[in-house]
Order: C-alpha cells, then sequence, then structure tokens
C-alpha cells in the first residue's frame, strides 16, 4: 500500500480570521442578553411578579366552572363576527386583485409610475392592523359592523395584493409566451396564459386569510365594531369572570373549525 | 414564403445573438436549422414572430414585412404563424380542448373567449385536429394529466389551430425519448406536407434532422455557414458548424441506438405473442 504524504490532513470550515469573527459575534450576543435583562428587571415590580401565580389562580377559578347558559346570549355576536370576516374577505379579494395586478412587474402597465402606487397601497394596508383600522372606522363611521367589514377588508388588501402578486411574477412564462405567440390580446393573454396559473395560489392565498379575519374579527368588538369582541368587553368590565371564559371557549372553537375548513380547502387544492 | 434579409439580434448585454441572417423558405419546405447551443437557433425562430425583437433586418411573410409593425398589426400577423415549443408550453391547468381553441383566441372577441363560448366552425376544427394527432378521447382532460409525447401533439393541434401559413418549432422533441421524437417528427412532417406548410425546426439530434428534413441551415455563432440538401452533410460540413469532433464514432452511436431499439422491439413482440 503507497503511503498518501503530500496531501494535508487538517481542513477547516471557517478561515482563522473567521474563526475569530464568530467568537466575537457569540460573546456581543450574550452581552446584549445580559444588558437587556439588566434593563428588564430595573423596571419590574417583584412584588406583582411573586404574586403572580396566586393572581392568576384565583382568576382561573373565578373563571370556572363556564356559566354555560351564556351561550344561548352569544350566538348573535358569532354571526355578526362570522359576517365581518366573511364579507371583509370579500371586499378584500375584489380591492386586491386590481392591486395584485398593478403591482406584479409582469403585468403592470406602467412600471414608472402604477406599480409604485400599488405597492404603497399594499404596504400601507399591511402595516396597520385591523384593530387600528376599526378604530379609525368606528371614528368616521360610527360603531357596528360595517366599521368591522371595512376594516377586514381594508386590512386583507395587503396580505392578498403581496401574496397575489408574488404569484402573478412567479408564472410560467413559457405558457405565457405561448398564448402570445398564438396573437392574443393583452386581455386573452391574461385569461388564458395567467389566471390558470395562479387560481391555486388565489384560492389558497383567500381561504387563508378567510381564516386569519375570523380569528382577528373576534376582537374587533373590544373597539366597538360589533360582533363577539362586544360581549368580551362587556364580560370583563363586569369581571364577570366565568363568561369570559364561555366566551374564550367559542372563539377556540371556532377557530379551530375554520382552520379545519382552511386546511381541508387548501388541501383540495393543492 | 417567408423571406428573411439581413437579420441580426443583439441582445442589451452586448453579445451578438444573429448577424445578418439572409434565408428564405418556399411554401411546403422542412428547414431543420442545427448548431452548436448558443447558435442563435432560438433567437431566429423567436425573431421571425417577435416575441424577441430584432435590432435590425426584414422578415417577409409573404408581402408583409413582420419587423415594422406595430403592437396590433403585429398582433394580427402572428395569428398566421403556428409556433410548436420545447416544452410544450401548454397552459398545464386548462384541458386539452382549452389548450387547442387558444389557438382562435387571435381571431375571437374577448367575450367569447372568457367564456369559452367559441364559434361552432372552431370547435369542430379542434376536434378534427384532436382526431388528427391522435387525441380525441382526451379532449376533456387537463392537459398536466398527459405523457410527454401527447402534449406535444397538443401542441401542434394549437399551432394548427391558427390556420397558419408557416410552423415555427424550437426543439419539438428535446425533452422525448427517441421512439417518441421519431414518432412526433414523423407527424410533423406528415402535416406539413399534407398541408403544404413550410417549418423551421430548431434541432439538436443531427441524425433525427438528417432523417425528417428536406433542408438543412446550419449556424455558428449567428451566422449561416451552411445550407442545403441532408446527404450534403458531410463530415467537413458538421466541422464547420459545431467544430472538431469524431462525427463517426457519433454516427456508430445512433446507429447502436437504433440497433438496440429494433431489439427491444422484437422482444416486446415475442413477449406480446
Amino acid at each position: 500500500m503507497t503511503e498518501i504524504t503530500t496531501y494535508k490532513q487538517v481542513w477547516s470550515y471557517r478561515t482563522p480570521r473567521g474563526r475569530l469573527l464568530a467568537w466575537a459575534g457569540w460573546l456581543a450576543l450574550v452581552a446584549l442578553f445580559v444588558w437587556c435583562w439588566q434593563i428588564m428587571t430595573e423596571r419590574t415590580i417583584w412584588a406583582f411578579v411573586q404574586d403572580a401565580p396566586r393572581q392568576a389562580a384565583d382568576i382561573g377559578s373565578r373563571m370556572l366552572p363556564p356559566r354555560w347558559p351564556y351561550l344561548s346570549e352569544l350566538w348573535a355576536p358569532l354571526w355578526d363576527t362570522l359576517n365581518i370576516a366573511t364579507l371583509g374577505t370579500i371586499g378584500g379579494v375584489f380591492m386586491a386583485v386590481p392591486v395584485a395586478f398593478l403591482a406584479a412587474r409582469n403585468t403592470t402597465p406602467s412600471v414608472a409610475i402604477l406599480r409604485p402606487i400599488a405597492l404603497f397601497i399594499i404596504v400601507a394596508s399591511r402595516s396597520i392592523n385591523s384593530l387600528i383600522w376599526a378604530l379609525l372606522l368606528v371614528a368616521i363611521i360610527g360603531p357596528g359592523l360595517l366599521a368591522g367589514i371595512i376594516a377586514i377588508s381594508l386590512r386583507s388588501i395587503g396580505f392578498i395584493g403581496k401574496l397575489l402578486y408574488e404569484a402573478i411574477e412567479e408564472t410560467d412564462t413559457k405558457q405565457i409566451e405561448a398564448v402570445s405567440a398564438t396573437g392574443a390580446t393583452g386581455l386573452q393573454v391574461l385569461n388564458y396564459g395567467i389566471v390558470p396559473q395562479i387560481m391555486p395560489a388565489f384560492w389558497g392565498i383567500t381561504v387563508f386569510r378567510w381564516d386569519i379575519n375570523i380569528r382577528e374579527s373576534t376582537i374587533l368588538g373590544l373597539v366597538g365594531a360589533g360582533g363577539l369582541g362586544l360581549k368580551l368587553q362587556g364580560s370583563l368590565n363586569t369581571l364577570a369572570w366565568s363568561q369570559v371564559s364561555v366566551i374564550l371557549l367559542l372563539i377556540l372553537a371556532t377557530v379551530v373549525v375554520s382552520e379545519w375548513i382552511s386546511a381541508k380547502v387548501r388541501h383540495a387544492l393543492i | 414564403m417567408l423571406t428573411l434579409d439581413g437579420l441580426s439580434k443583439t441582445y442589451k448585454t452586448g453579445d451578438t445573438a444573429l448577424s445578418d441572417v439572409t434565408l428564405s423558405v418556399p411554401k411546403g419546405q422542412i428547414i431543420g436549422l442545427i448548431g452548436p447551443s448558443g447558435a442563435g437557433k432560438s433567437t431566429l425562430i423567436r425573431c421571425i414572430n417577435r416575441l424577441v425583437e430584432p435590432t435590425s433586418g426584414k422578415i417577409m411573410l409573404g408581402d408583409v414585412n413582420l419587423a415594422s409593425l406595430g403592437k396590433s398589426d403585429l398582433r394580427q400577423q402572428r395569428r398566421r404563424i403556428g409556433m410548436i415549443f420545447q416544452e410544450y408550453a401548454l397552459v398545464e391547468r386548462l384541458t386539452v380542448m382549452e389548450n387547442v381553441l387558444s389557438g382562435r383566441l387571435g381571431y375571437v372577441p374577448f367575450w367569447r373567449s372568457f367564456l369559452r363560448r367559441f364559434p361552432a366552425t372552431d370547435i369542430q376544427r379542434a376536434y378534427q385536429l384532436l382526431d388528427r394527432v391522435g387525441l380525441m378521447e382526451h379532449a376533456d382532460k387537463r392537459a398536466d394529466a398527459l405523457s410527454g409525447g401527447q402534449r406535444q401533439r397538443v401542441g401542434i393541434a394549437r399551432a394548427l389551430a391558427q390556420g397558419p401559413e408557416l410552423l415555427l418549432v424550437d426543439e419539438p422533441t428535446a425533452s422525448l425519448d427517441p421512439k417518441t421524437s421519431r414518432q412526433i417528427m414523423r407527424l410533423l412532417t406528415e402535416i406539413c406536407s399534407e398541408r403544404g406548410l413550410p417549418a423551421i425546426v430548431n434541432i439538436h439530434d443531427v441524425p433525427l434532422a438528417q432523417q425528417f428534413m428536406q433542408r438543412i441551415v446550419g449556424l455558428r455563432a449567428g451566422r449561416v455557414v451552411f445550407d442545403g440538401p441532408p446527404d450534403m452533410l458531410t463530415r467537413e460540413a458538421l466541422t464547420t458548424i459545431y467544430g472538431e469532433e469524431d462525427w463517426n464514432a457519433m454516427r456508430q452511436g445512433d446507429e447502436e441506438q437504433a440497433e438496440a431499439e429494433a431489439e427491444a422491439r422484437g422482444r416486446l413482440a415475442v413477449l406480446a405473442q
């Protein structure tokens, strides 16, 4: 057997400089953690923290057993909540689809003007939470379901618009090229070349957003935009903890069901 | 008849894909366009229907110069040119029938195509074409449910649905196995001779080109370096197109493949008895 002597037996993943930098990085991270911990504990009132388990147990005991007869008062607000979520999603889709086509690089009619506007609409809608939209809208159009529906749809534009325009940009250009080579008009290319390719993404995104909207619309009532949140706020204000637990369980059940539906629909599409 | 006159294409990156290509394709002639990767075969085909904009030169289809058309006139003229693609380029999530009917998009108003209510003559023609390419029973299947060879047949039917005067065929067999490749090439050449359709076929496979094409055009670095019948494609000619290579060995390889295929077919026939 011939001995291999001319090749090195040492190989390292990082250069010496890289190793030094990695150690420095970890050191900085530990220092940051220690520093943050110090700031956090400085402002904490330890009496409250020590008290926490007792307080939690106290509220827990007041919440149990849930006052089940209260459920009969909740069906109407639950129906409102579902309506806010569903109508809000539909409204959001209607506004988001044109925005998405304006924002996608391969379908926008003007990269210089319309695309930035569409992107701005998406960012603006995404950066403001539904609860804040609802707060603004309750102030503008008054409390009630309508404010909730509009808040949900305004928040949905950004989410649906962003995911949809990314789906449009990821379409297969060969299929689009083939349709345009037949002499089709721009609209026909959109209809035959692009829309079939984004349909699964479109339904997936829409159902996913509907599922998120169910969760978000349960709390919109806290600021007066109707639905279960209104009842939650009422019960919290009157310290009716056994009613709060019924509402929380109902929200949990609703979210589980909506998530199950959304998972089923998305599974069927993909 | 198609005539290219001094066609050149330089991409924005500064790469010259085509320089001064002059070529004329008479009615009913099938031309095989061969050349190494990057020789400009695909660019040449795409310049003709202006999926790629040529930098200069004339593209005469009949008496229309395609190179000088505006957007809407170009759209009208594209209906006269059927195109068949390397990876079929069917709209995968549409049915076979919708794909074939999409060849009629240039002729129908938007509302008809949107509602899928095509004129009866278009539908009849689509069925006739599906029957011609042997896919009658697959009309309502989704395109992505078909095999490679079947998809390329749909691609051919879509191109023919346009009622074209010229076929542009871009590597029709590059994603197919040798047997299916030959079937597709045979179908293409039969259809072209039935209809007197001229065609330009980009093709990588030199023996396949020699077997099926009436005329071979060799491109190298964007220039035509060979133009003649397949039997003039000698070792010297191949060397001018592709550079130095042991051409006899390659031919031998192809013969071996053909023999192996024949043998396999024989064995299958025995098994089938």
